[in-house]
């Protein structure tokens, strides 16, 4: 049985997810924001991954002579430090270009651990049912009772501060989103008549859960995950900017506009450009999610 | 109606809880000697140790400790502050009026903007403003209000000077606090300026904390509506030849309004998450300033019970969303 379907998979699975690929792409172009929002995206993800090649300084790196420089259009501005200089003098741009490192890595973990740890519980409390799913539900129930930043905060405060512990801290709050998914779409699918077959060839639970029928939970979960990325990157920088997440001089977002608060009425770029990045950011990860969730809800297609 | 009480109740009490369970380990949680952390003694003898730790009741087992602690609760004892030795529940009603004005005033603003503008976008879909109010949704939704306080801050306290910077009203006005709402008691003072000066303090927190909720709300009435719209009496209605107001402000709106009330119902808990951000930025005397200076001050205590009691407002408020979603909607009873 397994080795079949191995041998089988490349033949017949290729041309198919080919087609279906092409099909998801034709509805998600359709959605001219959730294009931008994908190459707003790639873009960053770019200056990202080329932050050392492109930044013209080091991130951390202060100049005595350049304290507070607005951008260089600005009166008083220098060309070497296009987005001007925070109160140590350390580069914007630069620090800016680190931060967007941190933001998307912040933003992956999360995802991932949440995602992961989302659906292997849901998937168990949709499968197994009976006093497992609800005990797993009620402490989902008591995880959601928490306002989520409130939650993410007692817990670093638990934890300690520090960026590490506010992703795990995040991970957690967002993850019953994810098990409540996840359950309700394994509930609906397990019944279905290709489960019922699988089973009846003999596949174990393990296989039933995770290989026949998660594959077919998935349009939500990525729809959610898009969505998970950007509250994860918004509720690091908060937490970043209460003095709970990234500590300075970490480049982060957050925790840089938290450095800048004291400068708010002398030098608006240090205030204005890390809270434009994080939107910009946010914002196209959102414009993302809505064409995804556009091109996988099947309710919502016109075919 | 009193039977889908019950079974919400049956859900509630279970969680309730919980969270209990979890403010009561969070203090044993903690890394260190949770005796030293809540006596607030940082070096003490082995006796004096023993003298506090029976105090607090962590020489007994701990689910007679857990069982003490609820009953605490039941009773109204939510801890004592480290940091200035008065009871949680007393600070938390001193404070709590201040973070209820501003959010009563923030989904205010998100409903009377909110629901108007999703009305329109929705009948008015694919248009330019239909665009241009999604467009600006999207933007709200993912905005970090931290950041966008900051902004009105320079705009309008910095540049326009038009706005002061924080707190609930200029120090030269006093008077007794009768409500506990500044703009109420301002008013009731008849002190001349009192009321422009609170309002004049409570407008951009207002704003702030409104963001996210009026986009919620914004987005969640334009897709009701669309949905509404489509359904066969909407267009029997038309056909009877009623005017387009009737249809769509009786007819559509009724049924649209269905889940724009859950929306706004879930908007308790990002209006208690945004009350931490925004009550920091503007220093808010509230209770999402109170936590956060908790947290700082590690009053271990103070984040406890605010913890246990802010989860159980979210879950009263909720439980009222529940009950009133089953007395508009009865197909929900079953």
């Amino acid at each position: 049985m397994a080795t079949q379907t191995v041998s089988a998979e490349p033949v017949s699975l290729d041309p198919s997810r080919r087609a279906r690929l092409a099909e998801f792409w034709y509805y998600f172009s359709e959605n001219r924001g959730a294009v931008i929002g994908l190459a707003v995206f790639l873009i960053l993800v770019a200056l990202a991954i080329l932050a050392p090649v492109i930044a013209p300084h080091a991130p951390n790196a202060q100049y005595r002579d350049a304290v507070l420089l607005p951008p260089f259009w600005a009166e008083g501005g220098r060309a070497a430090y296009a987005l001007g200089t925070d109160a140590v003098g350390r580069d914007m741009l630069s620090r800016l270009l680190y931060g967007a490192r941190f933001s998307l890595f912040i933003g992956i973990v999360v995802t991932t651990l949440a995602l992961t740890g989302g659906i292997v519980v849901g998937v168990i409390a949709g499968y197994v049912g009976g006093w497992i799913d609800t005990a797993i539900m009620r402490v989902m129930d008591i995880i959601l009772a928490f306002p989520s930043l409130l939650l993410a905060l007692v817990l670093v405060a638990v934890l300690g501060p520090g960026l590490t512990n506010a992703m795990i801290a995040i991970a957690l709050v967002l993850q019953p989103h994810f098990v409540r998914l996840t359950r309700a779409a394994v509930m609906s699918e397990k019944n279905r008549e290709y489960v019922v077959a699988a089973r009846v060839a003999g596949a174990g639970p393990m296989r039933l859960m995770f290989r026949t029928i998660l594959p077919n939970c998935m349009a939500p979960l990525i729809v959610q995950a898009t969505l998970s990325f950007s509250n994860a990157i918004l509720d690091a920088a908060a937490l970043g900017f209460l003095g709970m997440g990234a500590q300075p001089p970490t480049p982060e977002w957050g925790t840089m506009l938290a450095e800048a608060r004291e400068f708010i009425l002398r030098a608006w770029w240090v205030v204005t450009f890390p809270g434009l990045a994080i939107l910009i950011t946010v914002l196209a990860i959102n414009l993302m999610g809505d064409g995804l969730r556009d091109a996988l809800d099947p309710k919502l297609k016109r075919s | 109606m009193l039977r889908f009480l019950l079974k919400r109740l049956a859900v509630l009490i279970p969680t309730f809880i919980g969270v209990s369970v979890i403010a009561f380990s969070f203090i044993r949680m903690l890394p260190g000697d949770p005796v030293a952390l809540l006596s607030g003694e940082r070096v003490m003898s082995p006796e004096r140790h023993a003298q506090i730790s029976h105090q607090l009741g962590f020489d007994r087992p701990i689910v007679i400790q857990y069982l003490d602690y609820l009953w605490g609760i039941l009773r109204g004892d939510f801890g004592t502050s480290i940091a200035n030795k008065s009871s949680v529940l007393d600070q938390f009603f001193q404070l709590f009026p201040a973070t209820l004005e501003l959010s009563l005033c923030a989904i205010l603003i998100a409903i009377i903007l909110g629901i108007p503008a999703g009305i329109f976008a929705a009948i008015k879909r694919g248009s330019f403003f239909d665009q241009t109010i999604m467009g600006a949704a999207l933007v709200g939704y993912s905005m970090p209000i931290f950041w966008w306080g900051l902004l009105l801050i320079i705009l309008f306290s910095g540049i326009l000077q038009w706005t002061p910077v924080s707190g609930r009203i200029s120090l030269m006005f006093f008077f007794p606090s009768v409500t506990g709402f500044m703009l109420i008691d301002s008013l009731l003072s008849g002190q001349q300026g009192a009321f422009k000066s609170a309002a004049s303090h409570l407008i951009l927190p207002a704003i702030v904390l409104a963001t996210i909720p009026l986009a919620v709300i914004a987005r969640q009435t334009r897709s009701a509506m669309l949905e509404v719209l489509s359904e066969d009496y909407v267009r029997t209605a038309r056909a009877k030849g009623l005017s387009p107001f009737r249809v769509v402000g009786i007819h559509a709106l009724r049924n649209a309004m269905i889940p724009v009330i859950t929306t706004i119902g879930l908007q308790v808990g990002v209006l208690m998450a945004g009350a931490i951000l925004t009550e920091t930025i503007f220093s808010w005397p509230g209770i999402g300033k109170w936590m956060v200076d908790s947290v700082f001050k590690r009053d271990y205590p103070v984040i406890q019970g605010g913890l246990l009691i802010i989860a159980g407002i979210i879950m009263l408020v909720n439980l009222a969303v529940d009950l009133l979603y089953g007395l508009i909607n009865p197909r929900i009873r079953h």
